[in-house]
């Protein structure tokens, strides 16, 4: 096992760093995506990677677990360093991954995919829990992952690894495509998770969703951090965070 | 009983009961290639090879170290499910990111040296392996006499498929690796070792056919060829059933052993291809195949 990380959440964790990246570089086959990215996390931080489509905010997340075809540069998650890390050991370390096809196994049932993931480490929700959290999927547990809408894919996508007691949420794209009751719904979710300390890092196309609740927005752009956005200064560079977003 | 449209009883059940017989190798066949292909996505050309490796074993192990049969339908499958993983390991994984063809002429090539290295060793003759003692014997039901070696293969196999089944359709282990027949970076990303679980899935579908090796020991003659004879039926017995299907391979492995036998009683000479007419049409109306999710 690695060396897991100190005790719960306390005040005094706040400086901890849960993740910092650095000089990133990412390639599919031939292709380089990702041209030294920065970026850092504290324990207990939400935190968004915002930009336009293709930007590299899927990319950033997917090296994170070490899921693309090579990278180079520095992750550290919890003080370990994971640039040469397999996925599976990288995942250990206590991180829940929801990817932006949500990823739900279509020959699975409904609580067959929520069941899935290991169990991480200890203080994961409990079944109970979670139904309460998404009621919906209580009611659809027995049905196959192909069979549910795309809400409810998205919900199952995020409470799959809210079981598995992890503490570092990686959220890619989460209200892409989603009616806004249920991006309403996944917003309560979001805050929830904020208060209940787990750290997170979204990928957001704007900041219309978690710009209320998030620490930081890092601005990515061609594969590059363009601009760092702490929360309290998101009114003064509002204009020129719509500048780097808009269309 | 009299004579149904000119064919006598005896004759239809006795066919019945030989493409039972041969419909649980292939059963068990099957389901280890299904298996194989869902995870792996190997075409595994070396399976007719472990069958009969796994043969050679249970023969070896009477004939040098005085292993009896049933002490070989354990062994010998732990055997070749041991060279199963090594070869996973040293071979497969290296061209795992490669293109089909390569793993199937690879397991190719691995078949074509096993069958080498036996013809060599042991010449192409077969081997006879004697029905173990407490199987020895018949019983006559009335309409026919059954040999109870043959009913326990038949037994044995369903027995073998059915808990494989049920190991991948109702427990989590089976939840891990049907979810990774579909997204494999992904449960790995949930914490999964996924290369582990490709080399024991390998390891345990080779093992299984090492299992039928040892079944069909006493029934046809151990020899270095028996595999090749039997696999390219198999292969069109998990495209009738649908790749990857596992419910699909058990079935049709069955239900295809029975129709091959039947077809010698009502129509002997296509007898031999009737599985690859049933293949033709099969495919001409679901390309996937009878339990394959048609995309
Ligand atoms: N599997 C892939 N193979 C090759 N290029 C890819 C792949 N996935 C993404 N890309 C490219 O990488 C760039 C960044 O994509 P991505 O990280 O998905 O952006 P975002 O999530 O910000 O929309 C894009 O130019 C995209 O075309
Ligand atoms: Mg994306």
């Amino acid at each position: 096992m690695q060396s897991q990380p100190k005790a719960p959440l306390s005040e005094s964790d706040k400086s901890y760093e849960q993740l910092r990246i650095s000089d990133l570089h990412a390639y599919y086959g031939e292709s380089h995506v990702l041209h030294g990215i920065d970026l850092q996390v504290r324990r207990g931080e939400m935190v968004t990677l915002l930009g336009r489509n293709g930007a590299g905010r899927t990319t950033t997340i997917r090296s994170i677990m070490g899921l693309v075809d090579r990278r180079s540069g520095s992750i550290v998650v919890n003080g370990t360093e994971t640039v040469h890390m397999s996925p599976h050991r990288i995942a250990r370390l206590g991180i829940g991954y929801c990817p932006e096809e949500r990823g739900i196994f279509a020959s699975l049932s409904a609580e067959e995919n929520l069941n899935l993931p290991p169990t991480l480490r200890s203080g994961g929700m409990s079944l109970e829990e979670i139904y309460e959290l998404f009621p919906n999927l209580k009611d659809r547990r027995k049905s196959q992952g192909s069979k549910l809408s795309g809400g409810e894919q998205q919900m199952l996508a995020i409470a799959r690894i809210l079981r598995t007691g992890a503490n570092f949420l990686l959220l890619d794209e989460i209200t892409e495509g989603l009616a806004p009751v249920i991006v309403e719904a996944l917003g309560r979710v979001v805050r929830l998770l904020k208060e209940r300390g787990y750290t997170v890092v979204m990928a957001e196309q704007s900041f219309a969703f978690a710009g209320p609740l998030a620490d930081r927005h890092y601005v990515i752009e061609h594969g590059q951090v363009v601009e760092c956005v702490e929360a309290h200064e998101l009114d003064s560079k509002r204009d020129l965070l719509e500048s780097y977003l808009s269309v | 009983m009299t004579e149904l449209i000119g064919i006598s009883p005896q004759l239809l059940f006795a066919q019945v009961l030989v493409g039972l017989i041969n419909g649980a190798f292939y059963a068990v066949l099957s389901l280890g290639l299904a298996v194989i292909f869902g995870l792996l996505n190997i075409i595994n050309f070396s399976h007719g090879a472990m069958y009969m490796v796994g043969a050679f074993c249970s023969w070896l192990g009477m004939q040098y170290l005085g292993i009896n049969y049933w002490a070989a339908l354990i062994l010998a499958p732990v055997v070749v499910g041991v060279i199963g993983l090594l070869i996973e390991r040293t071979l497969l994984r290296r061209i795992q990111h490669e293109d089909h063809l390569y793993s199937l002429l690879l397991t190719f090539g691995l078949a074509l040296m096993l069958e080498g290295i036996f013809v060599e060793l042991f010449g192409v003759s077969g081997q006879r392996y004697p029905v173990p003692d407490l199987l020895n014997g018949g019983i006559n039901l009335g309409f026919m006499f059954l040999p109870i070696y043959r009913a326990w293969v038949v037994a044995a196999a369903v027995v073998v498929c059915f808990t494989v089944w049920y190991l991948i359709e109702r427990t989590k282990l089976g939840a891990y690796l049907r979810a990774g027949t579909e997204n494999q970076a992904l449960v790995q990303a949930f914490g999964i070792n996924v290369p582990m679980m490709r080399n024991l899935t390998y390891g345990f579908g080779v093992g299984l056919a090492a299992f039928a090796g040892v079944l069909a020991a006493p029934i046809y003659s151990v020899a270095p060829h028996m595999g090749s004879s039997i696999i390219i039926v198999v292969f069109a017995v998990v495209v009738i059933g649908g790749m990857g299907s596992v419910l699909g391979a058990i079935i049709t492995g069955l239900g295809l052993g029975v129709i091959e036998g039947l077809t010698r009683v009502f129509y002997a000479e296509i007898s031999n291809t009737v599985i690859f007419i049933v293949m033709a049409i099969v495919l001409l109306l679901r390309p996937a195949g009878l339990f394959g999710r048609q995309s």
